[in-house]
This record gives structure tokens, sequence and C-alpha cells, in this order.
């Protein structure tokens, strides 16, 4: 691993993002070079390769998680980013903010228990085939925790039917274990061209077995491996 | 501004505040929670104001997801 090159990957930080450090941590322990970057940034920093929302609380989940977040100066250069084909991953948090933000279809609602949920939760992996998913096996289930009290993803009939057609489920709550009352199960969605995703649980908690999992290994190394092959396909 | 969760879409807050009034006796069903944000606006045109509350509503306001909003005119600090 050590031979390897260490991609650049920004971890964007709002006011109120509490799981910034350990979303670094766990990029750097999986090979990659984690770099913070400040929400009132206009650029991402240079040679940067994927770029990761973490979790958190960001405007104090004012008005609805995410929606306050969105307008961030470094939002905008995120949305070029993605534009042109850059890898996205938010969790948690980051993951309402890109649903608030446009860049992933549905939106993030109050759990449907009105509880604050924080435990283990089995993972179906519905696409294997992903930048953020290359090494999980689809239909295996993982174990990553969750910790939210706005999981409940939600999107209207016509719009999950388009995206169940197209596989943009990525990950499911394992059958009886939807922690929140998202439709569908979703417990993570990625956008048409595969390269912004979001998920609800924490990967970055569940890559050092010291704590008990190792599972969110899968999506993060995933994540470091495409980044490392797109560096030298971004100039 | 009146921003409120659409009709059919699950409203937990609504259903605790529901099964919170029942307790106290009251017939009620039903119960829809939203949200209302009144501003201070500089100008006093009502059709100008008018439409700089839709577009409030529109960019940030509402998720039109999964919320409707509506907007009204009155007096500003009158403290109503």
């Amino acid at each position: 691993m050590s031979a390897e090159p260490r991609p650049l990957v920004a971890v964007a930080v709002f006011p109120g993002s509490n799981d910034d450090r350990d979303a670094a941590r766990a990029l750097d322990l999986l090979g990659a070079r984690a770099e913070r970057v400040w929400h009132t940034e206009e650029q991402l920093p240079d040679g940067t390769a994927a770029v990761v929302l973490p979790g958190g609380f960001s405007y104090g989940d004012y008005l609805r998680c995410g929606a306050i977040a969105r307008f961030s100066p470094i939002m905008a250069a995120i949305r070029s980013f993605a534009a042109g084909g850059g890898l996205v991953l938010g969790i948690c948090n980051g993951f309402q903010i890109l649903t608030e933000a446009g860049l992933l279809p549905g939106v993030l609602r109050p759990n449907a228990s009105l509880r604050f949920v924080c435990r283990d939760v089995p993972l179906v992996v519905e696409r294997g085939d992903l930048p953020f998913t290359s090494r999980c096996v689809e239909g295996r289930t993982l174990t990553i925790p969750v910790k939210h009290g706005d999981g409940c993803w939600f999107a209207g009939d016509e719009l999950l039917a388009e995206l169940e057609a197209e596989r943009q489920v990525v990950l499911r709550y394992a059958a009886g274990s939807n922690p929140n009352g998202a439709v569908a199960d979703v417990a993570g969605v990625c956008n048409a061209d595969g390269n912004v995703f979001g998920l609800m649980p924490h990967p970055e908690h569940a890559v050092d077995p010291m704590l008990g999992a190792t599972d969110g290994a899968s999506i993060l190394g995933s994540l470091v491996d495409a980044a490392r092959l797109s560096v030298g396909a971004v100039v | 501004m009146l921003v409120r969760p659409k009709p059919g879409i699950l409203d937990p807050q609504g259903q605790a505040v529901e099964s919170s009034l029942r307790h106290l006796g009251f017939d009620v069903s039903d119960a829809r929670v939203g949200r209302v944000v009144d501003v201070e606006l500089a100008t006093d045109d009502p059709a100008e104001a008018r439409a700089q509350l839709e577009r409030m509503c529109e960019q940030l306001l509402a998720n039109p997801l999964i919320e409707s909003y509506s907007v009204s005119l009155g007096e500003p600090a009158d403290g109503t």
C-alpha cells in the first residue's frame, strides 16, 4: 500500500460538521491523503481526486438538514467538480446536503420514529460496479453503524420507480432492519452518472478492527482506489 | 410564508402532536405540522413583495419534493 500514490481526497468542513476528522483519518488509513477544506473556500485544493462531505449537523440542522450548507462557497466548487465527473461521497449530513443541493435524488426526512438511532445496521449492496463499491460484492451484506435523527430517505412513487429502473439505489437496509422508515429501505443512492453517492450509514466509523467493524473500508477503500485511478485521468 | 408537508407525506411530528392532543381529550385527526416564516421586506410594492416571498420559498424555505407553501402579506412590526 505504501508504494502506491496517495490520492488527495478533500473533506469539506461546514460549521457543525463533526465527522470530518474521522473521515480524514479513515481515508488516510486506507491509503489516501485527506485534506480538510473549510466551507468558505471557493476552490478545492489543486489535485483533488475525490471529495467527501462528512457527517455532522451543519448549520445546526436549521430549516431542514443540509438546506443551508448547500449555499456555502465550497459547494459551488463541489458542484462543478461533480459536473466534470469528479467523485463525490456524502455521508449522513453530507448525504443530506447533496440531496438539498440537487446533486442526489430524494430528500432525508425526520426518522419515522422521531427518535435518534445509533446502532450497527446490516446493508445489502445493490451495486458493486460503482467507484464507491468496487471492493463490495453485489448482494452481500455489510454491517456499518448509523447515527442520525433525519435519515428517512423519501422519494415519490414516480421518482422511486425511475431510480429503481436506473439502478441508482446502491445500498438498502437489510429486510427488517430499516432504522428510520426510509422508502424502499433505501440507505444510499447515486446520481445518474454514478459519480456522486450518498449514504446515511457511517463507513468512516467502521474501518478499524479495534472499533468492532471494518465493513466501512469496503466503501471508503473503493473510493480511494477510484481516486487513485482518476489522478492519472484528471489534470 | 407558510410551509407545510404535502398531503400524503408521512409527518411523524404531526402524528406525535395528534397523539398528544388526543391524550388531552381533543377529538382530532390528521394533525400536520408546518412552519411559519415572517420577514420584513424593504419594498412597499405588494406584487414585488409577493414575488420575492415566492422566490424565497422556492429557493430555500420549502423543499418541493415534500413541502408546499403559501405566502401572505401583512403590516410590518405590529407584533402580530
